[in-house]
């Protein structure tokens, strides 16, 4: 030990690495010798639960979600987020029935999709570019016509008139670029304040 | 022996109070005082964790940095000291005993940054004492930030329904009753 005092630089910067490696290992150590089985079905519910960490479902999180659906605490069908696959796929693991979204926990968020004209059965009719409400559709008569992918909404109202039907509406999965505010629900904002003996419809 | 550490303790506990005396871990005492039941789990976790880091800082000191001359680095060592400190318990904790780690669970990682722990190793070498000694030491800090947190937290679940002014809602008579307490412990100072 006595060369290391004539260089102190070197004597700290060892004894700090050598410190801490030593805990380093000591904590490597202590997660292999405590380490905990969590109960392996909860970890591949977890896996196919979509990890929004919503709370739509009543829980506070997806894995306490995927803990009580593995104590039968909860039903399979309370995440809209994962929508119908999600409770497929719970389904298929815990092999139950497949059972409908449960309204009570909302609705399963339509994926966005845009139109895709398949352009060489395009015959430039037109029609489709008049159905468009939004000016997403680009052509002439007797011209091929194409889709501006970043103005379409998905709305679909050109599959309906295109005579040869080569309109396809092609699913999107969501990017930075394409996200966008969810707009207000109309019902949420609406408060009660009239006192009426009509039953609540909209309860449902 | 005997009359030294229990005045060692008694001036840890009461006297030289951490919190309200020398101002140190006051973030936890403001921001888990708002329940009697966090407070108390905060406090199980902070005795732990704090007897613990003191005695293992002692020896990392007196065994590492002393003999090699590097006393200038106890407090990052100690800093890092503490950290495994607190992974290791959560750890073992977790493992050992699932209830108490839902209790103490969210509150183990906070007591990294709570200062008093830094500040009890660092007093620790600062007041030279020895191993019994920093040990006590440690533990007497624990209880004393116990007995304020729980003390403080029992005082603002009924500050939460009294008629405070407007202004003064809220944090502010939080730490107008925190400096009310810090007064009252000052009564303790003749005592050792």
């Amino acid at each position: 030990m006595g060369w290391l005092a004539d260089y102190p630089l070197a004597a700290a910067v060892l004894a700090l690495v050598a410190l801490g490696g030593v805990f380093g290992a000591l904590l490597g150590f202590a997660a292999e010798r405590f380490r905990t089985e969590g109960n392996p079905i909860v970890d591949q519910i977890n896996a196919i639960l979509p990890q929004t960490q919503c709370g739509q479902c009543g829980y506070p999180g997806c894995r306490p979600y995927a803990e009580a659906i593995a104590a039968g605490d909860a039903e399979i069908n309370q995440c809209p987020p994962g929508g119908e696959a999600g409770i497929q796929a719970l389904a298929d693991l815990l092999d139950v029935e497949p059972k409908p979204l449960d309204a009570e926990h909302g609705e399963e968020a339509p994926v966005k999709s845009i139109a895709y004209i398949r352009e060489d059965e395009c015959i430039g009719c037109t029609k489709c570019i008049q159905a468009c409400p939004v000016d997403a559709i680009l052509g002439a008569a007797k011209q091929m016509h194409t889709v501006i992918t970043s103005e379409c909404t998905g709305c679909d109202l050109c599959v309906e008139p295109c005579p040869v039907d080569c309109i396809d509406m092609i699913p999107q999965a969501e990017t930075l670029k394409t996200w966008h505010w969810p707009l207000p629900d109309p019902a949420a904002g609406r408060v009660e304040v009239i006192a009426t003996d009509r039953l609540r419809d909209r309860a449902a | 022996m005997l009359a030294e550490y229990s005045v060692l303790l008694i001036g840890a506990i009461l006297v030289n109070n951490f919190v309200l005396v020398q101002f140190l871990g006051l973030c936890p005492f403001m921001g888990v005082s708002n329940k009697l039941e966090t407070a108390m789990g905060m406090s199980l976790a902070t005795t732990f964790v704090l007897t613990l880091a003191a005695a293992s800082s002692y020896l990392v000191y007196n065994f590492i940095l002393e003999p090699l001359g590097l006393g200038y680095l106890r407090t990052i060592s100690f800093i890092l000291v503490i950290a495994v400190v607190v992974q290791f318990t959560e750890m073992v904790v977790r493992k050992s005993s699932p209830l108490l780690h839902r209790v103490l669970g969210v509150y183990l990682p906070l007591i990294t940054t709570n200062c008093a722990v830094l500040g009890v190793a660092l007093l620790n070498i600062n007041k030279e004492h020895d191993f019994l000694q920093s040990l006590l030491y440690g533990f007497g800090a624990a209880v004393g930030f116990s007995l304020v947190l729980v003390l403080f937290a029992a005082m603002r679940e009924r500050l939460a329904v009294a008629d405070v002014p407007q202004p003064f809602a809220g944090p502010a008579i939080g730490m107008i009753t925190a400096g009310l307490m810090s007064l009252a412990f000052m009564g303790f100072a003749g005592l050792v």
